[in-house]
């Protein structure tokens, strides 16, 4: 009975959907949305309150360290990112071609860093580099600062550059080296006359998923920043003083300059030409022997292994106490600091579940708008380009600039601007994630199925999702595990609701007495969530590649 | 000009056997196509030639050195793709001069020979273009200047015109032979269109299923093949199956479904009378006519006429009920024969090709698979 | 049953008109093939018949009806792409039943219709089986019994067997013909095999730069090419350049390069006006010394031999210079003729073709994009 109904309705969409105007409504709609809800409110939010920046100027101490912050946050996104890329190439070159039976193992170590949230991390890199880690047994402790930061953000954006450059190795077509070497190349002159050429989209595209991630993370910086403030830090710090002025002045500059680097490097990057003029057989033999690859290889995971993955389940060993020194028991009943905790817990869910909701309805159809090219090809070029701006510009400005806005709704519950600004923030991911997938579906599939008489909507549920359908979910568990685990953003809009990685931040900056093992439990929690979400993906990505 | 002799070479693919036992020698500065279905082991063979493909038994020599174990960059060998595979990141020019750069000549000194390659390759106009700006007729000559622009004797070709257009394929097939010998080099040529290997080999291997069937100089295996597949894959052919009635010497009479067709046989060792036989007819040797010849006509119906250009392809089924396929060329504006007409086909005495028939039967010994 | 008839199609992309005035009719139940080259537009034309793309001016009648303004799902045509584009994760059953059900969501009719049409192509075991267990020719019967059993009854096929083996496109591009008279359709079959074109097509379009150069049956095509485009693109054709040095009634006297004469039928042309003359290769006849009374007698010298199983190809080098290529069947082969033998050659002035000298030059004229 049910499915009949179903049935009956699917059959008048589909009709409907050969209307030229019913077809037209539903991208308005979804365009209309994107650009007043996702687009202008960072922006205009911000310049409501421009006036305030003047607080600023007239006092001299917080404009050096306002400037220095902004100084700071691209100096060592630029290093992080830099780093990351020398380091992280040669181990996705590993995974990617080795046939090793190890690979899927490694493959999924070297996800954790991005998998945990933030602000375990965070903690995690406290505890392993401070005086009760492993490493004070050398005699060496750091203590929180900017040396502890650049390592934080090291080990968080490794797994990007990794997962950017497996995926780009592992698409990009092996002919082109088997053709260099019937020409006589070998390993090494391959790899830079060839592979790393055609490779340079995917290596801008990892360089500037590092750099966004370093410039806008919040949290954990926070976390182990102490005295040293980047931007994120320093607005945190303003907020807690409740200086709007500090923290409007260097969001609106965070914003502005970010975008303008972001434009920057990706109009040339292109155009840079590294000449590739001559090969010096001898030393490059040399360097693509079996033993050479070797010490790389050796070289590659100490460092992954020592700067990326210890230090991020470093955390792992409180938790183990946590769970036997009665702390567990504790947390279950709800007794102390745990009782807003499991408040917190529900509240962050709630917001999460909302927000992938919205973006998943509201998205959908601008994906499609992008992948198809239906606006031609500049408007195209331009809507994917507004699509990208939340990812560029860091969270914990767009959380200032959002907060300003909604708040000037002054109807508007806290609530709602919190999921407001997770769906900005996370809006990206779903959207580009089905527009990659849809555009991986050849046009003339849908075309063919239209002459078989097929109208536009029906062609969208028989052939388009049930293709996508794994691309989908991913895309949408990307973005609830994005917004779950979110602190920038929360942090700078929150004002008496707290989700669960701020509850956790203020924990840990013992702003409420919170033992560790205390933290390392809450933290555990909030991981199991996370855990269990990705590897939920996982499973249904393989299932989908049989 | 290296003489390349492979032996024993077997390769596996899970369940599949892609080569099973294969010996070959191809000589010094020779063209030798191979031929073959698809699935048939011909791309794996020149793959484990070049060191693409790692065989699981057997061994390659170059110029009676073993490289069977020797990786792709130390064979000295010039190699051009079914894909072409151009680096897109480079031009016409870098294309070309890849092979010059990676034994470390200086820019300078590799100008002149690409120079020269190119003006012999008519891609003077086009050196500074990128592939994708390319037709595909200049792709596929800069993906043969760049593999012999390396300096390799040895040329290693895998349908490298089976991307290009028909007419584009016949007149770069004959511009490519010629280059290879007045450069003095050996050349595979692997390729699934029979048309192209006879016209520009030396020497022709048919594969089929893993297994070589017949090799020789085009002309003999069209004329005089050895194997019945070689018949039926090298150009066309009608297979019927007889008996002998009458022996004599090299004159045989063969009974095909009570018709009884004259004609001239050397096999050894002989047939004997009685035995069954296997004729294949070629179409364009049959004789179609409203008159009867001397020997070997029979009445027929024509059942299909297809006008082709130069010439109309029939086919006609006989009094005795054997479907025959005909190609008659057009000369001249006399009338052709159209569906329904009447008329008598006439085999040739000489240029009927005998074979024995096979052990796994007619149509599994055809069949292209 | 539909007519179609296109007006003036014009079709713009960036500048380039990729359709460029296009005008034709296509009789109920007739077998079309549009034959061109790669570039020539025919995917272009095929698309904005189906309603995928929107013609910039022109006009598209089906069955008398003016289709501009109806949508693709509403023609009543079906389109076939070069690649199948078969769903792959709907079974053989569900992708030929797929078009019934998008039209009338009965599942129990759609299915019934789409099994009497597997039965037709011989899919009917295999209706559970997944596009990509499938082989290419497989494959290709799927995607054509998808598009019979939408119930359209105007067929569009870009290149169906251009993805299959040269064997199977022989066997299978018979087969697709007979399908479709039996079945009723009027079909619209895209190729850039000249052969293949006029085999199964009742009538041929010749594409080129998106402007149609000639539209008729094979045998007008092949005989009376109209462009120098359509006499090099289908068949194998010679072309001399010449100039009218006398004309008559009977004919006209054309005088080659270095002054040697040849006879024609021709007599448009004006005396000192500059022309092309087109030969076929198959048209020209060889023989070791010239026989009394042929026409257009000419001496050369043999410089290439090509053995094309069915026929022998040479290459003559005229006393002028310039290079003719003859065909000559093996079975008319009388003569042992070899690399560096002088010969006759002579050709029936009914059998040549003039044209006007084409104002950027042969090179152009015969270039296909």
């Amino acid at each position: 009975m049910a499915n009949r109904l179903l049935d009956s309705i699917m059959v008048r969409l589909d009709k409907l959907s050969s209307h030229r105007e019913s077809k037209r409504a539903v991208y308005i709609i979804a365009v209309v949305f994107l650009v007043f809800f996702i687009l202008l409110p960072p922006i205009l939010g911000i310049t409501f309150e421009l006036d305030l920046v003047g607080q600023v100027f007239s006092n001299n101490d917080l404009l050096l360290r306002a400037e220095a912050s902004i100084f700071w946050s691209f100096a060592i996104a630029l290093s992080v990112a830099t780093l990351d890329l020398l380091a992280g190439l040669p181990f996705a070159w590993y995974i990617a071609r080795s046939k090793s039976r190890w690979i899927n193992i490694l493959d999924a170590l070297a996800d954790i860093p991005f998998v945990i949230p933030t602000v375990a991390l965070g903690f995690s890199t406290l505890l392993f580099w401070g005086n009760t880690g492993p490493i004070s047994v050398l005699g060496v402790s750091l203590a929180p600062g900017l040396i502890l930061v650049l390592l934080l953000h090291f080990t968080f954006s490794f797994p990007v550059v990794v997962r950017v450059m497996v995926g780009e190795l592992l698409a990009y077509n092996t002919i082109y080296e088997t053709a260099a070497k019937t020409l006589g190349a070998r390993t090494f002159t391959i790899a830079r006359t060839v592979t790393l050429p055609l490779l340079r989209p995917g290596l801008i595209a990892a360089f500037l998923l590092a750099f966004a991630r370093s410039l806008s993370e919040t949290g954990a910086t926070v976390i182990v920043a102490g005295g040293f403030e980047n931007g994120p830090v320093f607005i945190n710090n303003a907020k807690n003083a409740g200086l709007q002025g500090p923290m409007v002045l260097v969001s609106f500059t965070l914003i502005i300059s970010s975008v303008t680097v972001f434009a920057l490097i990706r109009l040339l990057g292109n155009r840079l030409k590294i000449p590739i003029n001559r090969v010096y057989p001898s030393p490059e033999a040399r360097l693509s022997s079996g033993r050479s690859v070797n010490m790389r290889n050796g070289l590659t995971f100490f460092i992954f292994g020592f700067f990326v993955l210890i230090p991020a389940i470093y955390i792992t060993f409180p938790t183990f106490t946590a769970l036997t020194d009665g702390t567990l028991q504790r947390a279950i009943s709800g007794v102390g600091v745990w009782s807003s905790y499991w408040q917190s817990m529900t509240f962050s869910y709630t917001i999460s579940v909302l927000v992938t909701l919205i973006n998943i309805g509201l998205g959908l159809p601008v994906a499609i708008l992008i992948a198809r090219k239906r606006l031609g090809r500049l408007w195209t070029t331009l809507l994917d380009a507004i699509v990208n701006v939340p990812i560029v510009v860091p969270s914990v400005a767009l959380g200032v600039s959002l907060g300003i806005f909604w708040r000037s709704f002054g109807f508007l519950p806290e609530f709602w601007i919190l999921v407001f600004a997770q769906m900005t923030i996370t809006y990206t991911y779903f959207v580009q994630a089905m527009a990659a997938a849809i555009e991986g579906i050849p046009l003339e599939m849908e075309e063919t199925a239209r002459t078989l008489g097929s109208r536009p909507f029906h062609v969208f549920r028989k052939i388009i999702v049930p293709l996508t359908k794994y691309s989908f979910l991913s895309g949408a568990i990307l973005v609830f595990t994005r917004s779950l685990n979110e602190t920038g953003a929360a942090t700078a809009v929150s004002q008496t609701l707290k989700t669960s990685p701020v509850l956790l931040v203020s924990w840990i900056k013992h702003q409420v007495p919170a033992t560790q093992s205390d933290i390392a439990l809450g933290i555990a929690f909030l991981v199991l969530i996370s855990f269990a979400s990705l590897l939920a993906l996982r499973l249904i990505v393989y299932r989908g590649k049989k | 000009m290296p003489e390349i002799k492979v032996v024993g070479l077997r390769k596996q693919y899970g369940k599949v056997i892609a080569l099973n036992g294969i010996d070959l020698t191809i000589y010094d500065d020779e063209y030798l196509s191979i031929v073959g279905p698809s699935g048939c082991g011909k791309t794996t063979l020149i793959k484990s030639i070049a060191g693409v493909v790692q065989p699981d038994e057997g061994y390659v020599l170059i110029n009676n050195k073993n490289v069977t174990t020797l990786p792709i960059e130390d064979r000295g060998i010039g190699y051009v793709f079914q894909e072409i595979a151009l680096f897109p990141h480079m031009n016409v020019y870098d294309n070309v001069s890849y092979g010059l750069m990676i034994r470390g000549v200086s820019p300078i000194e590799r100008d002149r020979p690409v120079e020269e390659m190119l003006h012999m390759m008519n891609l003077e106009d086009y050196v500074s273009l990128y592939p994708k700006e390319l037709s595909g007729g200049a792709r596929q000559k800069t993906a043969i200047s760049r593999a012999l622009t390396s300096g390799s004797t040895l040329l290693l070709l895998d349908e490298p015109l089976g991307a290009l257009d028909l007419k584009v394929r016949t007149v770069l097939r004959y511009e490519l032979r010629r280059l290879v010998k007045d450069l003095g080099l050996t050349a595979i040529h692997v390729t699934h269109d029979q048309e192209e290997a006879l016209s520009v080999s030396d020497r022709i291997i048919v594969m089929k299923a893993g297994r070589i069937v017949e090799v020789g100089p085009p002309k003999e295996l069209y004329m005089k093949p050895k194997e019945l597949f070689t018949a039926k894959f090298l150009g066309e052919a009608n297979f019927i199956t007889g008996e002998i009635l009458e022996i004599d010497n090299t004159d045989l009479l063969i009974d095909v479904n009570k018709f009884k067709i004259k004609t001239k046989c050397d096999l050894t060792p002989p047939l004997r009378k009685k035995e069954a036989c296997v004729l294949a007819i070629r179409p364009e040797l049959i004789d179609l006519n409203r008159n009867p010849q001397k020997e070997n006509s029979f009445r027929c119906d024509v059942v299909e006429a297809n006008f082709v250009g130069d010439s109309i392809r029939y086919t006609v089924k006989t009094e005795n009920d054997i479907s025959l396929l005909v190609k008659t060329p057009i000369i001249g504006e006399e009338k052709n024969l159209a569906i329904g007409d009447e008329a008598y086909v006439s085999l040739p005495v000489v240029n009927l090709l005998i074979f024995r028939v096979p052990d796994e039967g007619l149509e599994k010994a055809l069949s292209l698979e | 049953m539909p007519t179609l008839r296109l007006l003036n199609v014009t079709k713009r992309f960036d500048n380039v008109k990729a359709l460029d005035g296009v005008t034709f009719d296509v009789k109920d139940r007739e077998y079309v093939c549009i034959l061109g080259s790669t570039g020539s537009g025919k995917t272009t034309l095929l698309r904005t018949i189906a309603g995928i793309i929107k013609p910039d001016e022109g006009e598209i009648f089906i069955d008398s009806r003016n289709v501009n303004k109806t949508l693709a799902e509403d023609r009543n045509t079906v389109y076939v792409p070069q690649t199948y584009a078969l769903f792959p994760h709907m079974t053989v059953l569900e992708n030929v039943a797929f078009g019934p059900l998008a039209k009338d969501n009965s599942k129990v009719n759609a299915e019934q219709t789409a099994m009497n049409v597997l039965r037709l192509v011989r899919l009917d075991k295999r209706i559970d089986a997944y596009p990509n267990e499938l082989s290419g020719g497989m494959q290709q019967r799927v995607a054509l019994a998808r598009g019979l059993a939408s119930g359209a009854k105007l067929l569009l096929l870009d290149e169906p067997l251009g993805a299959l083996d040269v064997r199977l496109r022989l066997e299978l591009r018979v087969q697709l013909r007979r399908l479709a008279k039996e079945s009723g359709f009027t079909v619209i079959h895209v190729t850039h095999d000249q052969e293949e074109a006029m085999t199964i097509g009742d009538r041929i379009l010749v594409l080129r730069k998106g402007r149609l150069q000639q539209y008729g049956t094979p045998y007008h095509v092949y005989n009376r090419p109209e462009k120098i485009f359509v006499a090099n693109f289908v068949g194998n054709t010679n072309f001399l350049e010449a100039i009218v040095e006398s004309r008559s009634r009977e004919g006209s006297t054309l005088t080659l390069r270095e002054g040697l004469k040849i006879r024609v039928l021709d007599s448009s042309f004006e005396p000192e006006e500059a022309v092309i003359v087109a030969l076929r290769e198959e048209k020209i006849s060889v023989t070791p010394e010239p026989r009394g009374d042929e026409p257009n007698r000419l001496s050369g010298e043999i410089i290439e031999v090509h053995f094309l199983g069915s026929h022998v190809r040479y290459v003559i080098r005229l006393t002028n210079g310039d290079e003719v290529a003859a065909r000559v069947a093996i079975k008319e082969a009388r003569n042992e003729l070899n690399h560096g033998d002088w010969v006759s050659i002579s050709f029936d002035p009914m059998n040549s073709h003039i044209y006007e000298y084409p104002m950027l030059g042969l090179q152009s004229e015969l270039e296909a994009s």
